[in-house]
């Protein structure tokens, strides 16, 4: 088990660049998932750890050694690739035990090993076969064996469930995290799935063009998001973004949202945003900081609320997520399922300023 | 009429019907051919008369018949091998360049193998023939001696095989570009992650993965290598001594020039028996292989 630094990493590919300098430091055992849209240079930074792509500029540390100039071999590293890319015409035990088998472990041995990844992982029963004859799942499973008999100090993921469906995919996320908190290796998983970022990471690393916008907590960057694009990245549906004005009314301080209603900051943010009464801002509000009128959760003391129209309803069971028109924007908010909103109709939706988020439209930060 | 016949309004009639072309060539260019070959080779010299197998007989006993036998397979198997080891360096090669600048390579090495082999081979007879030859031209001048290229025996069998590989290597070499090209990526990348050279690679990892397309590609290739006649027609003749002769130009110097087609039709007839067996063998275990990867 190793820590993984990464100093100003930086990749070029001949006039893209692709990474912009990353600065990362993850201590031995974290999980650490990094997440951001396609073509954010997550995967290449993977690629990078890996050694399967040369760096361009910064340095790469796995255990304190510079590794830069290492090759993937003798990275003490495994990885598991999106489309599992298992030796089609090796048997399972062929394939987990083909790393160890190169490096001329003794049969026994490997045998031990092989055996023990696939009762971890319950393939046992699978060893003889080919990977033509698993499923999905289970060639996944596989290519995660083939990781684990390694023993690596850092496990590598590039995308792993993304070729599985909806279901098997909630699965494959358990068995990970049950994985990594029997083995406790060091993890660099790259996902654009926000949901796996969430749900597993330790860490939650969001990249943008090629930088990190944020490190931090699952909680941190969906409570606490620095950037505009973090604040809209994270979390489904996406936060709403509209248009507001900073104005200090009865010696308290309010968001004016653009033909919406004036939401009073609590006291600490109204603090930060003192220096910009009388600008224009950008307020974020996730849907679920706009509820119905009649909300249950207690939170309904320091709401506000609105008349809207209903544009589109999509009812999900234990919630409705339903979008409406304020001024020429399109926000959504999601309901309980006590309330039976239609489109078209006239309701009153309740604005709660306590998780307002509010932006500098020059900056994109986060006030 | 708007009402079809009866039998043409019945689909199976309809399907056989559209299949008739092609049983029509099959039944003109291999069924009769082959038949009438058959039927030949049990005909004596003038064609008059039935003599069973006695021009096989006749053949077996002769010493040239024999010796054409081993000639054939020794060409075969030497032309073969070599195209199949040129090919795939070749193919290796130009896999290894990036994608931009393939096209052109692919292009060159093409060449050999697009240009009718009775002109591309008049070309190296012009290289090799004694008295122009540029070979030996160039050997002179760097103070070596002169090699006989077409009137020494192993110089003749090897000069034909060396045009023959010219010939024949760019289409092992187009079919493993095809084939390497189908490797996933990730593959390698995969087997770097374990540990794998460049070598282990190779063993490991391509070598299984293009199995089949070897084995297609090489019994393609014993046949149309076993089958050969310009190549030998225009540089030796099959000379000298009859020592580079083959089973077609042997047949054509038996059947035609020397006026005795049934003799000449049962030489041409014994490669039939060898291909049919090797083509058996070969894409059994090509279906199989292809079972278990898929």
């Amino acid at each position: 088990m190793a820590d993984v630094t990464l100093q100003n990493l930086v990749k070029t590919f001949d006039t893209v660049e692709a990474v912009r300098g990353i600065d990362l430091s993850i201590p031995n055992n974290e999980f650490v998932v990094l997440v951001g849209p396609s073509g954010c240079g997550k995967s290449t930074v993977l690629r990078m750890i890996a050694g399967l792509e040369d760096v361009t500029g910064g340095d790469i540390r796995i255990a304190d050694e510079r590794v830069n100039d290492v090759p993937p071999k003798d990275r003490n590293i495994a990885m598991v690739f999106q489309n599992y890319a298992l030796y089609p015409h090796m048997t399972v035990a062929q394939n987990m035990s083909f790393g160890l088998r190169l490096r001329k472990v003794a049969k026994s041995e490997i045998r031990d090993k092989v055996q023990r990844a696939a009762d971890i992982l319950g393939i046992a029963e699978l060893l003889d076969r080919r990977p033509r004859e698993l499923s999905g799942g289970q060639r996944q499973r596989v290519a995660m064996g083939r990781a684990i008999v390694r023993d690596p100090e850092v496990f590598l993921f590039d995308e792993p469930l993304s070729n599985l469906d909806a279901k098997l995919r909630g699965q494959m996320r358990i068995e990970i995290q049950r994985l990594h908190q029997q083995l406790r290796t060091t993890t660099i998983y790259v996902t654009h799935d926000q949901v796996e970022a969430m749900t597993l990471a330790d860490r939650v690393v969001v990249m943008n063009a090629g930088r990190i916008e944020q490190a931090g907590t699952p909680d941190e960057v969906y409570h606490r998001p620095r950037t505009r694009f973090v604040a809209g990245f994270m979390g489904s549906p996406a936060m709403n973004f509209l248009d507001c004005q900073i104005t200090e009314a009865n010696g308290s301080t309010v968001a004016r949202l653009a033909a919406g209603p004036a939401l009073p900051l609590p006291a600490e943010q109204a603090a930060r945003v003192r220096n910009h009464i009388g600008r224009k801002l950008v307020a974020g509000l996730r849907p679920e900081n706009i509820r119905e009128a009649a909300s249950h959760d207690g939170a309904n003391s320091s709401g506000v609320p609105h008349d809207v129209s209903i544009d589109i309803v999509e009812p999900l069971g234990r919630e409705t997520i339903v979008y409406f028109r304020l001024g020429d924007a399109t926000l959504c908010a999601r309901v309980g399922t006590e309330v039976h909103p239609r489109a078209g109709e006239q309701t009153s939706l309740v604005f709660h300023p306590d998780r307002l988020h509010l932006i500098d439209p020059e900056t994109d930060l986060v006030l | 009429m708007r009402v079809l016949p009866p039998l043409l309004r019945r689909k199976p009639a309809v399907a056989v019907l559209m299949c008739v072309p092609l049983f029509a060539l099959i039944l003109g260019l291999v069924a009769y051919p082959f038949f009438h070959a058959l039927f030949l080779a049990t005909l004596n010299k003038a064609e008059t008369a039935f003599v069973g197998l006695d021009n096989f007989t006749f053949l077996f006993g002769r010493q040239t018949f024999w010796m054409v036998v081993r000639q054939s397979l020794l060409f075969a198997l030497v032309a073969v091998v070599f195209k199949a080891l040129i090919g795939l360096a070749a193919a290796h090669a130009i896999n290894t360049i990036p994608t931009k600048g393939q096209r052109k390579w692919r292009g060159m090495m093409l060449i050999p193998w697009v240009i009718p082999p009775a002109l591309s081979t008049l070309g190296w007879w012009w290289l090799f023939e004694p008295t122009y030859s540029a070979i030996n031209w160039g050997l002179t001048k760097f103070a070596m001696p002169a090699v006989p290229w077409l009137s020494d025996t192993f110089w003749a069998r090897f000069s034909i095989i060396l045009v023959n590989v010219w010939v024949g290597a760019p289409f092992f070499l187009i079919m493993y570009l095809a084939a390497l090209k189908s490797i996933p990526g990730e593959l390698y990348e995969a087997a770097e992650m374990d540990g794998a050279g460049p070598w282990q690679k190779f063993f490991y990892i391509t070598l299984p993965m293009i199995r089949n397309i070897i084995a297609i590609t090489t019994l393609f290739s014993i046949i149309v290598t076993l089958a050969n006649f310009d190549i030998v027609r225009v540089l030796t003749q099959g000379g000298p001594l009859n020592t580079t002769h083959l089973f077609a130009t042997y047949a054509f110097r038996v059947g035609i020039e020397s006026g005795d087609i049934p003799l000449g039709a049962s030489v041409s007839l014994f490669m039939f028996p060898m291909l049919a067996i090797l083509a058996f063998i070969i894409l059994r275990n090509v279906r199989r292989r292809a079972a278990s990867l898929a």
